[in-house]
């Protein structure tokens, strides 16, 4: 696969505890330099998403989650139109379903998501979340090697 | 048998709202009330903490309007450092803000428009659930969905490029800014590849108000006629009477157009606005102190905004005002499906506005920062996009923030957004035995109408945006509709 094709989005609030886990995955890719990919974070994915993930063919969101598996789940997701009654956010299913009908895209998309515990005004994960969060770092960099063959 | 009816957003940490409507044996509407729950622990959060910590730790509020608390917090913490309120920047470091701002402003109203509006105009309040949002829109309108897209995208980049980064951005600080524009960026921003470029962004924001005006045109009962009733308007304004959605003087009018509150300065705000406290909302309740607890509340966003104000000083936007003002013969407009229409007469006027700063060769200039005599308390009022934004803070000679009070936006919208649920409700439930969709969907067309915000801070996986319960009055679960 050529460079820059896998597009890894992080996103949440790196003020509210464990709700950063997601940028804080995208902080320490870049930190370690991983090469070909694209790094994207955000507080929550939003419809500009939809064009900035349609030049990639695989991306992966990375999100806490205050009720997955732990440490962490890795699941493929497919295009949905379900869409929230507010601005404030989409799902990542929502955002490749835009993708798709905009710019006939489809893009293979993993949702990671991090089981966090505490969601307080801190920039301090949780020492559980900690310990997740570097699980999920290690099989993230796997991942992408693997993509990347 | 009596029925009740809850609409209700679920978020997972602090806050969440819900719309319940109590029906009788007959299913007439006896009460509504929408329910706002908002973290207030934010205020207690900032003591303690150094000064000029605040106009980066409030982003952790929100996450979909962070540069207004941002810049809320950095205009209160101007005073504080003693360079003055608006206009006592240097300026460099008040037009870097208004690019920040109105980039904002843009993003914000035209995600509001083709995220939330323009399923319910391109389906009808009645239209399939499943094609009536955005993705629907893509599917039938590519062109305008791909216009949202790319809006929202050109909003962002300035936000990026003004605030330093999308997420916890730095750019505002007390006395200033951290950063200037660079030629590079300034021309990228004018006159980038297309569309992204400031022409094509008017030309796409005149095109959002012409397609409002073509449905308005062939819908004009149903929009004038959504949720219509009476209100006093607040904003700020310029000194002039001008919008300004960066920096002004308070203003508000009554329902018949009278001003109620007469240009005050920012500073002076808590002579003029009181807030009740009430024992089963951790909301607070503003008001307007000459008018009352009962009587003084007023409505705040794009609507209050074109009440308020005088004229809006660009041209484009201004021709549109003439003629939004002339629907109600220039008294105040309480149709709450016009705010749709004020909305993008301020998302043309922002973009006129984000053309004209960019044309500025301040913006490149290297005098970011001003500072004076030090003062212990300082107030900052910004429009946000959704409404009047107050952050107040008072600070000691460690330079420690010892007081915080904010006002946000959603709390001075409660009862209007109340009074808009029940005039829907009562005209959508009444006499019907059965909720439809369609009945559940025009109350959240009210409600989205002002956007609120939910306590939104936080979006980590596995919540659940919107319940629809019906129950009756025995509390037995008749139906639930989840988004």
């Amino acid at each position: 696969m050529k460079d820059n094709r896998i597009y890894i989005y992080g996103f949440g609030n790196p003020g509210r505890q464990d709700d950063g886990l997601g940028p804080a995955i995208i902080d320490r890719l870049e930190q370690d330099n991983i090469a070909g990919i694209i790094t994207d974070s955000n507080y929550q994915l939003n419809i500009e998403d939809a064009h900035n993930i349609s030049q990639s063919d695989v991306v992966i969101f990375v999100d806490a989650s205050i009720d997955a598996e732990e440490p962490f789940t890795f699941k493929r997701i497919e295009p949905s139109n379900e869409i929230t009654f507010t601005t404030h956010s989409m799902a990542p299913e929502s955002v490749i379903a835009l993708s798709k009908e905009i710019y006939d895209k489809d893009i293979e998309a993993y949702v990671m998501a991090i089981r966090g515990y505490e969601w307080e005004f801190n920039e301090k994960f949780s020492q559980k979340a900690a310990h997740n969060f570097n699980e999920a770092y290690i099989f993230l960099t796997g991942k992408i090697k693997e993509l990347l063959v | 048998m009596g029925r009740k009816i809850t609409i209700e957003p679920v978020t997972r940490i602090e806050g969440h709202g819900k719309v319940t409507i109590q029906l009788d044996d007959s299913n007439n509407v006896t009460q509504s009330r929408l329910h706002v729950v908002e973290f207030r622990g934010f205020e207690k959060f900032v003591q303690g903490r150094p000064y000029w910590e605040v106009p980066a730790l409030v982003q952790r509020l929100c996450g979909i309007c962070p540069v207004s608390h941002h810049l809320a917090a950095a205009k209160a913490l101007d005073v504080i450092v003693g360079a003055g309120t608006g206009h006592g920047l240097t300026p460099t470091g008040e037009k870097m803000r208004r690019l920040m701002h109105y980039g904002q402003f843009f993003q914000s109203h035209a995600l509001h428009f083709f995220h939330l509006a323009s399923p319910d105009l391109l389906f009808g309040a009645d239209g399939d659930p499943a094609i009536r949002n955005v993705i629907g829109v893509a599917l039938e309108h590519k062109d305008l969905a791909v216009q949202g897209v790319m809006m929202r995208k050109y909003g962002q980049e300035i936000i990026q490029a003004t605030a330093g980064k999308k997420v916890h951005g730095t750019g505002a600080i007390p006395g200033g800014i951290n950063k200037n524009l660079s030629a590079a960026e300034r021309d990228t921003f004018l006159k980038g590849a297309d569309p992204l470029n400031i022409d094509k962004m008017i030309a796409w924001s005149q095109g959002a108000l012409e397609f409002f005006k073509g449905y308005y045109a062939k819908n004009k009962d149903f929009i004038d006629n959504f949720a219509v009733f009476p209100s006093s308007h607040l904003s700020l304004v310029r000194k002039d009477g001008a919008l300004d959605l960066y920096h002004g003087v308070l203003r508000a009018v009554d329902s018949e157009g009278k001003k109620i509150l007469n240009d005050v300065d920012c500073q002076d705000y808590a002579k003029v606005i009181a807030e009740e406290v009430k024992s089963w909302s951790y909301m607070k309740f503003p008001y307007l102190r000459s008018i009352g607890k009962e009587k003084g509340w007023y409505t705040v966003g794009p609507l209050a905004r074109l009440n308020v104000c005088d004229f809006i000083p660009t041209p484009l936007a201004q021709k549109e005002f003439e003629a939004y003002k002339a629907l109600t013969n220039g008294k105040p407009n309480h149709m709450s499906m016009h705010m749709h229409y004020a909305r993008l007469i301020e998302l043309l006027h922002s973009a006129e506005v984000i053309k004209d700063l960019l044309k500025d060769s301040d913006l490149q200039k290297k005098d970011l920062v001003k500072k004076g005599k030090k003062q212990k308390e300082g107030v900052g009022i910004v429009e946000a996009p959704r409404g009047t934004l107050f952050h107040h803070y008072r600070v000691n000679a460690d330079d420690q923030v010892t007081m915080g009070n904010l006002i946000v936006s959603t709390t001075s919208n409660n009862e209007p957004m109340n009074r808009a649920v029940n005039f829907v409700a009562k005209s959508a439930f009444n006499g019907k035995k059965e909720v439809t969709e369609g009945m559940m969907n025009r109350v959240e067309m009210a409600i989205r109408a002002y956007d609120p915000c939910l306590s939104c801070a936080t979006h980590a996986l596995g919540q659940m945006p919107l319940e629809v319960t019906l129950v009756d009055s025995k509390g037995a679960v008749i139906d639930t509709r989840r988004k």
